[in-house]
């Protein structure tokens, strides 16, 4: 107990003295969580939809295999981003490697499965739902899947937040793209294991609290938008 | 198609890069020990008002720190055993190898001691102790320097880790990983001095071997080979390398302390 | 705004429909002109709403084929035509934007959408309700708001299934009154309905279904006057009719 409670003063004391260096922590941690879901919803959804409308010969297969890597492991994701931008890779002449953009590439793969998956599942429960009145109006391919993400967009979102929540609490991979570069790829995910290897478990687990609260406060502000908006619109 | 993809991502870089990126900058591949003693938080603000030049720490075992250098994944590497940093050279990855410091490994373990080697001035003879009681012992088991150097001992004491019982546990982990397990099943380790100064999680865990030559743990500094990778950054990479086994280097090395205590002692000639 | 030519009529030629062994619809030839109203009358299980969705093309006969003043189903045919369903299917938007939605499928330049598309709001009661979204609307309005969709659309032919069927009697009599005007407007209607009273008050023709296969195709006032078939006598009769 006296562990819990040091770490919640730990976390206090992070929060309410507006550390400098956590603060960057943290916006890097949104920042490259955040891009990544913004590039795999835009990637995911489309794809996600394609899958629930067309039938081309091994959708099946396609499907099964979406939904077994919604639990790829994060290390082997970053393992193969590295091998990619390594600049004994095919892209290492990029110089990416141990930067945020190769942590957000990382993590969009990581993501991109969540989101497409979830898309795919959201989307033909609403085509069994608008198929007829769709196909009646004489509604396209493209206008099909526009409208039904639109349609389909409450549900969507949560989606985005499994996606989301899935990028923020990973480790595996920004640890082996990003390198946990002090002040340049460090992020909350990779400070805790930092600190939790160098034996400080308060500091550790003062900043998962922190971690645990950013994410719960975005999951419920879109919960909360969500709610009004259903309320609204119906 | 990859041309295009390549483009794709230095724009994309570009969205990403926080505002005011520094531009000047080396990758040093590094190990875990130096980088959780605080070292580097002491040494890299000082190499960075005089050069300008930021020195990016990738802090792994130093296995995975050889490794990297290979690749050409970093311009220069901190790491420490010898034999792994010589064949390196050897095979024209590295070039210039240079000695910087030393530290020491300290052989840790439970205060109830149940091997018996408290105080004891010989660390083989500990380790030999530890086996015959089938002690617990905690071994990093991640092809690290720490990890290569405990190897040794154990073939000096003629005990055969590999013939299992329980007693001897490999955990794959870094240092601090290292040393929080074995705090939590009272078992021993062999630790650098660094990591064990600034560790805070260490329980029942004490020093209970020290001073002995064969705990001697010696880093040296390497620049990867730039005609092995053209994307190295040669001369930045230089300019630490000397730094580093300098003067100033040297000196900044030897004021570093925790509690009063000097970790590193420069070696560089 | 509408074509002067019509895609009418449409024919039916030996038509059936199965579902794997099972015949649900059998042998249907049928002639149905422009400015008549059709209204589809059968027990239930009879192939009316499966009858009503094969001549808008939802599905596609196994056997026979359905044509449109010569052409077969397509595309073009189909942007002239428009189907309300029992459940309307609205999107979640404002009801203005679903008819909005129509009017940019079929082509309608951004600037008019506005105005056609009060205008259609207007034509069925729904003006005030414009900025509402769809989704929270009453079951009538839905319906009506149905209605005004297909009417932005200016269909040559309106398939009605069931319009009414979950509606109390007050919205059903405005959906009625919705019928008429596109009746007088020149749309031809074929409609299902299990409302005696209300295939009374609308039709000008009756098909009569039965076990898939069709039994009467006669003027509303005949068919209703002395049906000449033994299941239409006793459908009328309010007999069960298996």
């Amino acid at each position: 107990m006296s562990d819990l409670s040091q770490a919640l003063s730990v976390a206090l004391d992070l929060v309410l003295t507006l550390d400098p260096q956590m603060l960057g922590i943290v916006r890097l941690s949104v920042q490259v969580s955040g891009l990544a879901v913004l590039l795999a919803g835009l990637i995911g959804l489309p794809l996600g939809a394609v899958l629930a409308l067309s039938a081309f010969p091994g959708r099946g297969a396609v499907v099964v295999m979406l939904n077994a890597f919604m639990g790829l492991p994060p290390v082997v994701v970053g393992l193969g981003v590295y091998l990619l931008l390594s600049r004994a890779g095919p892209l290492g002449e990029a110089g990416l490697l141990f930067t945020p953009t190769a942590m957000v590439m990382a993590q969009t793969l990581l993501v991109l499965p969540i989101v497409a998956a979830l898309a795919r599942q959201v989307v033909a429960d609403l085509w069994e739902e608008y198929g007829e009145q769709l196909r009646s109006l004489g509604v396209s391919g493209v206008g099909r899947l526009v409208t039904l993400l639109w349609d389909g967009r409450f549900s969507l979102l949560t989606a985005i937040l499994a996606g989301f929540g899935r990028a923020a609490a990973e480790v595996g991979a920004v640890m082996i793209v990003g390198g946990n570069i002090k002040g340049v790829t460090r992020t909350m995910t990779t400070t805790i294991a930092l600190e939790t290897s160098k034996g400080d478990l308060p500091l550790a687990m003062g900043l998962g609290l922190i971690l645990i609260a950013l994410v719960t406060l975005v999951n419920a502000g879109v919960f909360l938008m969500g709610q009004w908006a259903r309320r609204r619109m119906g | 198609m990859k041309r295009l993809l390549l483009a794709a991502m230095a724009l994309f870089s570009l969205a990403v890069a926080p505002a005011g990126a520094e531009e000047r900058f080396i990758t040093l591949a590094s190990t875990t020990s130096t980088e959780q003693s605080g070292l580097f938080g002491h040494l890299l603000p000082a190499f960075k008002a005089e050069t300008g030049i930021e020195v990016r720490v990738v802090a792994v075992g130093t296995g995975q720190a050889l490794k990297l250098g290979e690749r050409g994944d970093a311009d220069a590497l901190l790491v420490h055993d010898r034999a792994g940093e010589d064949k390196f050279v050897a095979e024209g990855f590295g070039i210039d190898r240079r000695d910087v410091m030393y530290n020491d490994f300290v052989v840790v373990g439970p205060a109830s001691d149940p091997a018996g080697i408290k105080g004891g001035k010989d660390a083989v003879a500990a380790f030999a102790k530890i086996a015959v009681a089938k002690a617990p012992f905690a071994s990093r088991g991640d092809d690290s320097g720490t990890h290569r150097s405990e190897l040794r001992l154990w073939k000096k004491a003629e005990v055969d880790v590999k013939a299992g019982g329980g007693w001897y546990r490999e955990l794959g982990a870094g240092m601090g990983p290292t040393l929080n397990t074995a705090a939590g099943m009272n078992a021993y380790a062999l630790a650098d001095r660094g990591t064990w100064a600034s560790f805070k999680n260490r329980q029942s865990l004490a020093i209970l071997v020290e001073g002995d030559r064969a705990l001697f743990n010696p880093y040296g500094s390497i620049l990867v080979n730039p005609e092995k990778h053209k994307a190295v950054k040669v001369a930045d990479a230089k300019a630490w390398h000397l730094w580093l086994t300098g003067p100033k280097g040297q000196a900044a090395i030897a004021s570093f302390k925790i509690d009063g205590e000097q970790l590193f002692f420069g070696d560089a000639k | 705004m509408r074509a002067p030519d019509t895609i009418l009529p449409l024919e039916l030629d030996r038509v059936g429909f199965a579902a794997g062994e099972r015949a649900l619809l059998d042998n249907i030839s049928l002639r149905l002109e422009a400015g008549v109203r059709t209204v589809i009358l059968g027990p239930n299980g009879a192939g009316k709403s499966l009858l009503l969705r094969l001549c808008h093309g939802l599905l596609t006969p196994s056997a026979g084929s359905v044509r449109w003043s010569g052409a077969a189903e397509g595309e073009p045919v189909r942007r002239r035509q428009a189907m309300v369903f029992q459940r309307p299917v609205l999107l979640r938007r404002s009801a203005v934007a679903n008819v909005r939605y129509v009017l940019a499928l079929r082509g309608v330049p951004w600037r008019r959408r506005g105005p056609l598309a009060m205008e259609a709001l207007e034509r069925f009661g729904l003006a005030p309700l414009a900025p509402r979204p769809a989704r929270v609307l009453s079951g009538g309005e839905q319906q009506r708001l149905a209605l005004a969709r297909a009417w932005a659309a200016g269909p040559d032919v309106l398939f009605l299934d069931e319009p009414t069927s979950a509606l109390d009697p007050a919205a059903a009599l405005s959906v009625e009154m919705a019928v008429q005007e596109f009746h007088a407007s020149g749309t031809k209607i074929v409609m299902t309905t299990h409302d005696l009273g209300q295939a009374r008050r609308l039709a000008d023709e009756v098909v009569f279904l039965s076990h898939g296969r069709l039994v009467e195709h006669a003027p509303a006032a005949e068919f209703f006057k002395g049906p000449k078939s033994a299941q239409a006598r006793a459908f009328l009769a309010g007999e069960l009719v298996c």
